[in-house]
């Protein structure tokens, strides 16, 4: 059959890609699970959340019927609570650490506790926090993804006028351009981007992107600082022969379009190989499946236990039916009349261990062949280099570099997020804008 | 097997389980479930002259999400017509000739009244009478209930017009809204009740809401003190109960005990403190009849464990454990030892004690898991942390004897030895 689209009817598109934790549907629950929390003291739950939400105050504050406070809670350590309680991996997170696990029970399900206030106070639109009055300062901030909007709103909060300038024509970044559709909905991020700016003193500038339409020597000029949240940027390349055939393709475009079109008009081959084991490959597997894929198979370097995703999304890829071919490395793709036939791997074992203190993954020579028509290639995703380097930033192989107080290189130039972490997950992104938003501050001596 | 077997005044009945005067046992067709359920006995809902009651009726305590850990009501005695109740009674008293029949009266009040209640009582063939002196609410405005339990003379009087005519076994049931129960026991026994039982419920608030600030339950816009019973008041109950089982003439005759009695624990507990039988009304209210399968399971699983035969055996056997403050032995020291292997992190005994108690509970920080240790030197104690603790056996209290004979407060105070060191 080949790349095809619409391979599954509009009833099984919506089913594969509804809701993956859905949210409790009555008070009642809420109220249940909320009421399991013991409200540990200096709790290891908050301690694990990278933006330290008090998570058994806003759970207490479930179970007293202070919804609103318990919303003000979340918010107020991380502004992007609603879609942080759909997306973050809380197994390795808050959730992992909650003191059931020691118990071997099941965990509090915190994320789920958080996506229901915070669900509500979105969807109420609540007002929870006022913006000082301006002070007559601009900030400028290139990129509406979490680390974006996280500093804009903290920077707006103290009366500062944020601009934002953002090259898609949507904000939330990679929540919005390259979560799996099955965690959020692009209405839901969009609901949540008009939460956040709505303290107002937020203007987002779409469709202007920073070294095309729009230049970092212009921003410093025209603002009192300038904060860099600009993501990580395309696909690493495999670097083997047959990359351009046609069939393959990145992950991270390839959700691109999966986050901008109709599920309908999205193609996907019959056999299917993903490279890579990160939460990006994952989600290129199961998305693909989803779309009615017929075999799915990952393929990774190293073995189960170096995996750089977690246990849960793992099972999640084994439960959507995908399979798992373990220390093996993609060698070249064959075509036939340009378009990919077959994947010739070699066959890995493991040898000492590397810089990432993993075991490294050492050629035995060996290799075998499989048949595809499709190789989406997620090894992981690089920074903007040469966007970096043209501005004379500081930067380690495209991160860009930043001290303690989130300042790069260039003065009044702040930076977070992926950007300079080189892609983590929504959380840290969000906490590297509270940072910078601090740095910022203490920079214009505000506070 | 143990024997469950109970006899409460020459009253026989398969177990010492009884439905409390309530709704659970105001009607035929109710008694005759429990009776099939297993509930060894009944005290019929209170018989007196016809009333009217409103809607509505109850409201409850809830905490953290556990509902009624204490239970309210506004009504009244039963608000059937009385012949009806009678011949139910009557009915039920010869389907089931093995189950404790007891009906609680309380007539209007004068002598004749209540001669004429007794004596119809005594016709349906019911084994025992419990006077209610203890409802709190709506007929203490008639001078009936509360009003009567709550003057040791008034009660008196109307236990002698009963015991007048009384051929069957009475017992007085006794209001808890006094600071001493002692009193109306003294007196009602002076007047020849056959035996006591407490509590009935004690008058409360028991919450508002916050959006009509009418406090609950809701009659049409206002409220009253209702009575208030279910697991919060067992404490209370167990008090009082104690302070019968320690009297002279109070602990003469037989007492049934009742409020909050949800398991069979809490039942053997009031056993221990020197009730011969228990009732129970909330806990049905809340569950059903159902309930009692495990009552009686788990007593008599807990009896052949410890070994006793019949219920006799362990009546009373707590009343002796509980003393005077003065009397109790101040070289007897116990300090908290936290078992690193069961200890979860959540800190909750540091914050109680850092914050509450003795700050001694020494916080060692880690990451995420802080590490909890006992400063023995400064705890008391007082068990605070091993309450809150949410690990069993995690926090045990052991014990380190300031000294190894027994010394008690007067006997501290007569050699004059130091006082507190902290
Ligand atoms: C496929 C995939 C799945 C993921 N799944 C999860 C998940 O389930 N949970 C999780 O927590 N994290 C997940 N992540 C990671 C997470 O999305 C990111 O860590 C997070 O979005 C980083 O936020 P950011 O603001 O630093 O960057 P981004 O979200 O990348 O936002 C950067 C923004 O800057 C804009 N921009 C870039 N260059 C320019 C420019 N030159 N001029 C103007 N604007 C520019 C971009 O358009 C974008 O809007 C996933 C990532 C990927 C790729
Ligand atoms: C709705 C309701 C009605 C009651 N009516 C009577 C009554 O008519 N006569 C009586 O002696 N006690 C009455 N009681 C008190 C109970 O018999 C019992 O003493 C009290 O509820 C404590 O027991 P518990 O904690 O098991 O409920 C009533 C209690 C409730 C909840
Ligand atoms: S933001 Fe994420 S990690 Fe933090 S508490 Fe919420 S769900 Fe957990
Ligand atoms: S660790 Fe678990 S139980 Fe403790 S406060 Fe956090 S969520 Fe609640
Ligand atoms: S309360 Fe118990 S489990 Fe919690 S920290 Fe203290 S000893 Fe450990």
């Amino acid at each position: 059959m080949g790349i095809k689209n619409n391979r599954l009817s509009t009833e099984e598109l919506v089913a594969n890609f509804s809701d993956i934790h859905p949210p409790f549907e009555h008070a009642e629950g809420a109220i249940l699970e909320a009421n399991r929390c013991i409200n540990c003291y200096d709790a290891p739950c908050t301690k694990s959340c990278p933006t330290s939400i008090d998570v058994p105050l806003f759970i207490k504050q479930i179970s007293s019927g202070n919804i609103k406070g318990s919303a003000r809670t979340i918010f107020s350590s991380n502004i992007m609570g609603g879609g942080c309680s759909k997306v973050c991996p809380v197994e390795k997170l808050c959730e992992g650490a909650c003191v059931y696990n020691l118990r071997e029970e099941e965990p509090i399900s915190i994320a789920k506790l958080q996506r229901y206030s915070t669900g509500i106070a979105i969807h109420e639109k609540w007002k929870l926090f006022e913006r000082k009055p301006s002070n007559g300062k601009k900030v400028a901030v290139v990129g509406a993804g979490p680390a974006g909007l996280a500093c804009a709103h903290a920077l707006s909060l103290q009366g500062i006028d944020v601009t934002i300038f953002e090259k898609e024509e949507k904000g939330g970044g990679l929540m919005t351009y390259g979560v799996a559709a099955y965690k959020v909905t692009p209405q839901s991020c969009k609901e949540e981007v008009d939460y956040i700016t709505s303290i107002g003193g937020i203007d987002i500038q779409y469709k202007k992107e920073l070294g095309k339409d729009i230049t970092l020597a212009e921003l410093q000029k025209k603002y009192n600082a300038v904060f860099l949240g600009i993501g990580v940027g395309v696909a690493r390349e495999l670097s083997i022969p047959g990359e351009d055939l046609e069939g393959v393709e990145d992950a991270i475009s390839f959700i691109y379009n999966l986050r901008t079109n109709d599920y309908s008009k999205i193609s996907v081959g019959d056999k299917v190989a993903v490279i890579g084991m990160g939460m990006t490959a994952i989600d290129a597997a199961t998305q693909s499946k989803r779309l009615g894929a017929k075999e799915v198979t990952m393929i990774y370097r190293r073995t189960e236990n170096e995996k750089p995703c977690t246990d849960v999304e793992l099972d999640l890829a084994k439960l959507d039916g995908c399979s798992f071919i373990w220390l093996a490395a993609p060698k070249e793709i064959i075509g036939e009349n340009g378009k990919a036939k077959k994947l010739i791997c070699t066959k890995m074992k493991l040898g000492e261990p590397d810089a990432s203190g993993r075991r490294a993954p050492v050629d035995t020579g060996e290799t075998f062949t499989m048949d595809v028509d499709m190789v989406i290639k997620a090894a992981g995703q690089i920074p903007f280099e040469e966007l970096v380097a043209k501005s004379e930033l500081k930067n380690n192989g495209g991160k860009i570099s930043i001290t303690k107080s989130a300042e790069t290189n260039l003065k009044g130039v702040f930076a977070g997020g992926d950007a300079v972490n080189g892609g983590k997950e929504v959380v840290d992104a969000v906490q590297a804008g509270k940072d910078a938003a601090k740095g910022i501050l203490t920079y214009l001596g505000i506070k | 097997m143990a024997n469950l077997q109970s006899s409460f005044l020459g009253i026989k009945s398969p177990n010492p389980f009884w439905l409390a005067s309530a709704p659970p046992t105001d009607k035929k067709i109710n008694v005759l479930r429990a009776f099939e359920a297993g509930w060894g006995g009944v005290v019929w809902k209170t018989l007196g002259s016809q009333v009217k009651n409103v809607s509505s009726r109850y409201s409850t305590l809830d905490y953290n999400g556990q509902k009624v850990m204490g239970f309210n009501n506004i009504e009244l005695i039963s608000d059937r017509p009385l012949e009806i109740n009678l011949k139910e009674i009557r009915e039920v008293v010869r389907e089931f000739p093995d189950r404790a029949m007891i009906v609680s009266l309380m007539a209007d009040n004068d002598r004749k009244s209540w001669h004429e209640m007794v004596k119809k009582t005594e016709d349906t063939g019911a084994h025992g009478i419990e006077l209610n002196f203890g409802c709190p609410h709506g007929m203490v405005e008639r001078g009936m209930g509360a009003s009567v339990g709550q003057d040791p003379e008034i009660a008196k009087m109307v236990v002698e017009w009963v015991m007048e005519v009384a051929k069957i076994p009475v017992i007085t049931k006794l209001t808890p809204n006094v600071h001493s129960v002692v009193p109306a026991a003294q007196a009602v026994i002076a007047g020849g009740t056959n035996g006591l039982s407490l509590i009935n419920t004690i008058q409360s608030v028991t919450g508002i809401d916050l959006d009509t600030l009418v406090p609950n339950p809701n009659v049409g816009g206002k409220s009253v003190f209702g009575g208030y019973c279910g697991p919060a008041v067992k404490p209370i109950a167990l008090k009082f109960l104690t302070t019968l089982s320690q009297d002279k003439i109070a602990k003469q005759v037989p007492i049934s005990g009742i409020g909050g009695i949800s398991t069979w624990r809490d039942a053997v507990e009031f056993m221990l403190l020197g009730s011969s039988n228990v009732q129970v009304c909330t806990s049905a209210m809340h569950y059903g009849f159902r309930i009692v399968r495990d009552m009686c399971d788990g007593l008599s699983n807990w009896m052949d464990e410890k070994g006793y035969k019949t219920i006799d055996e362990f009546v009373g056997l707590s009343v002796q454990n509980v003393t005077r403050w003065e009397e109790l032995d101040i070289n007897y020291h116990i300090i908290a030892n936290i078992d690193q292997d069961k200890c979860i992190h959540c800190g909750l005994c540091y914050i109680a004690c850092e914050d509450t108690s003795h700050q001694s509970i020494n916080i060692e920080r880690g990451n995420p898991y802080n590490k909890y240790t006992i400063k023995e030197e400064e705890c008391v104690g007082c068990n605070l942390c091993k309450i809150v603790c949410p690990v069993n056996d995690c926090i045990t209290m052991e014990e380190h004897r300031k000294a190894p004979e027994y010394l008690n407060w007067i006997e501290f105070q007569k050699r004059g030895l130091p006082l507190n060191d902290h």
